[in-house]
């Protein structure tokens, strides 16, 4: 079904799902959404299995005309979502019809909103996923930004669509997006490239997110982390991997993360806080806190119950 | 007696087997045994492989495998590696042309190095290129094993598009660009065949596991025969057993 015409793409648009897994050792980056838990609990809203694709709009302008009747769901960052110019309710199922004009008028908080359509976004899948991965040019629409005119196909909902109009996510599940961030993080698997002084510098200091920042990676700016050695002999990069530069400075690797890199890599951000990372814009505060890697373990189950739960309380 | 890999974490849900910290075909061997040796172990909750040129690095889902467990079982696995026998290497020939606007720099690479650019290509055609691993971009393959003869710096100011298919020296190192990017290697050549393509699976003709490459001088007229091949879907490279020497 036709669900949408693009009428002006925004900002930077794409259509991501949970990412391309098992082709990394052929340097092709997982991709998918920078912050997945909000497009999961948008799936969940509007029915659909909670990895689909959805559409990831970056920051503002993004306008849709809505081809046919459907259901809709937005969450993630607050982009003051509008129908028809009045602010619409993030985080629940919501009716949408033919004709409606669907926009976002800028960023109260976060930086990046999901919007679910009942069925699912329908694009050819790419080794396996329909995220974009601009840089290699594949995923998604043509493997690029969505641009004006661009029609966005759903698959037949599984579910009555109109059944779902009654869901609505409990508050306490709402996340609130703010402008500092503290990310919790595993160290390695080069901290031994590192002084304790630099270890220490790198967790007790105030970083910010840089303009140099996008899908594939945040450049942060602050004080300097001390290295022994900042070159290795190229290995393997996961998201949420740090390295750090010959200037002492770190980089966070996102989703589009490239697959293998020469840096030394200080520590690793645990999963669920990548979608605070997600959230976090150009301008915005990072701390960084050790944690054990059984602590990250305990976190990351925490993080899958809490979606479980959602998915019992939605159904 | 070789000494035990170290395990590092890469994360909640990776962890690095190291073997060394040097660049090396015997280093990188015991990468691909291990690669072979968990992929056929198959153990419920290891997602994904990813062989570098000293390390393996393991995706897992820490709450279908725990940790311990995982690096018992890598352990286990380990002591057997000395005895796996690792599927046959292969070459995969690569058909370039040299020079010319397909490789802009090919005379300077040659001046650098006292050669001609006859020189230079005979050089860069004469060696099996071992695949150590591919990443980076899509389909980028580190390469090992080319003469120090045909060295050379990158550019000053990297080139804001080199084309698919370039076939470029930077430093020791040679290698091909497997998609459009901007780059500051040499670049001497440029092969028709392309090394990724999304629409296949795999979607690259090297394996990061087993293979070499040759390099193979073309014409032009060879290029654009073998690139209208390509389009149609007709080409397929050429593969040989690996001569062992």
């Amino acid at each position: 079904m036709k669900a949408f015409e693009v009428i002006k793409p925004g900002f930077f648009t794409t259509i991501q799902d949970l990412g391309r897994w098992g082709y990394q050792m052929y340097g092709i980056p997982v991709s998918g959404a920078m912050d997945r838990r909000s497009l999961r609990i948008a799936n969940l809203l509007v029915g659909n299995d909670e990895g689909e694709a959805c559409l990831e709009v970056t920051v503002y302008g993004l306008e849709l005309k809505v081809l046919n009747d459907t259901v809709i769901a937005v969450t993630g960052g607050d982009l003051t979502p509008l129908r028809n110019g009045e602010p619409i309710p993030m985080w629940q199922p919501i009716r949408v019809r033919k004709g409606d004009t669907i926009s976002f008028r800028g960023p109260k908080s976060g930086c990046r909103a999901y919007i679910a359509v009942s069925g699912g976004i329908d694009v050819p899948k790419v080794l396996g996923s329909r995220s974009t991965y601009v840089k290699g040019k594949f995923g998604g629409i043509e493997g690029r930004p969505l641009k004006p005119g661009d029609i966005i196909e759903t698959k037949e909902p599984t579910v009555d669509i109109l059944r779902v109009l009654a869901r609505k996510l409990p508050e306490d599940f709402i996340p609130k997006f703010k402008p500092e961030v503290n990310v919790r993080v595993v160290l390695g698997p080069q901290d031994d490239y590192f002084t304790e002084n630099g270890i220490k510098t790198f967790l007790t200091s105030e970083y910010t997110i840089t303009v140099k920042s996008d899908r594939m990676g945040y450049r942060l700016q602050g004080p300097k982390i001390e290295y022994i050695e900042y070159n290795i002999i190229s290995d393997a990069c996961t998201r949420g991997s740090i390295q750090v530069l010959g200037d002492g400075m770190p980089v966070i690797l996102m989703s589009d993360a490239q697959t293998t890199g020469g840096y030394a890599k200080i520590a690793t951000v645990i999963t669920p806080d990548m979608d605070l990372l997600g959230q976090a814009k150009p301008g915005d505060k990072v701390r960084f806190t050790q944690v054990s890697i059984e602590e990250a373990h305990t976190v990351l189950r925490k993080y899958e119950e809490e979606i479980k739960k959602i998915k019992e309380i939605l159904q | 007696m070789r000494a035990q890999s170290r395990l590092l974490l890469a994360g909640d849900s990776c962890i690095a087997m190291e073997f060394g910290n040097e660049i090396s075909p015997e280093l990188n061997r015991m990468v691909r045994r291990m690669f072979f040796l968990v992929k056929q172990a198959d153990i419920p909750g290891v997602l994904e492989l990813v062989p570098t040129y000293r390390s393996l690095y393991i995706y897992y889902d820490p709450l279908r495998i725990r940790l311990e467990d995982l690096k018992r079982k890598l352990r286990e696995l380990e002591r057997k590696a000395d005895e796996v026998e690792l599927p046959p290497q292969r070459v995969v020939e690569i058909p370039t042309v040299y020079g010319g606007e397909y490789g802009p720099d090919l005379d300077f690479v040659a001046k650098y190095n006292n050669l001609t650019p006859e020189e230079v290509v005979e050089i860069h055609t004469s060696t099996d290129y071992l695949v150590y691993m591919i990443g980076f971009t899509p389909g980028f393959a580190y390469l090992g094993g080319m003469s120090k003869r045909i060295a050379a710096p990158r550019l000053e100011t990297p080139r804001v598009r080199v084309p698919a298919g370039s076939v470029g020296i930077a430093g020791e190192q040679t290698g091909i660009y497997p998609i459009e990017s901007p780059g500051g290697w040499r670049i001497i050549g440029r092969t028709p065949v392309k090394i990724f393509d999304p629409t296949r699976d795999p979607p690259v003709i090297l394996q990061p596991t087993s293979d070499y490459v040759r390099f193979v001088r073309i014409s032009e007229e060879e290029f654009h025969r073998i690139k209208r091949l390509v389009e149609s879907g007709e080409y397929e490279v050429s593969i040989r057993p690996l001569r062992e020497g």
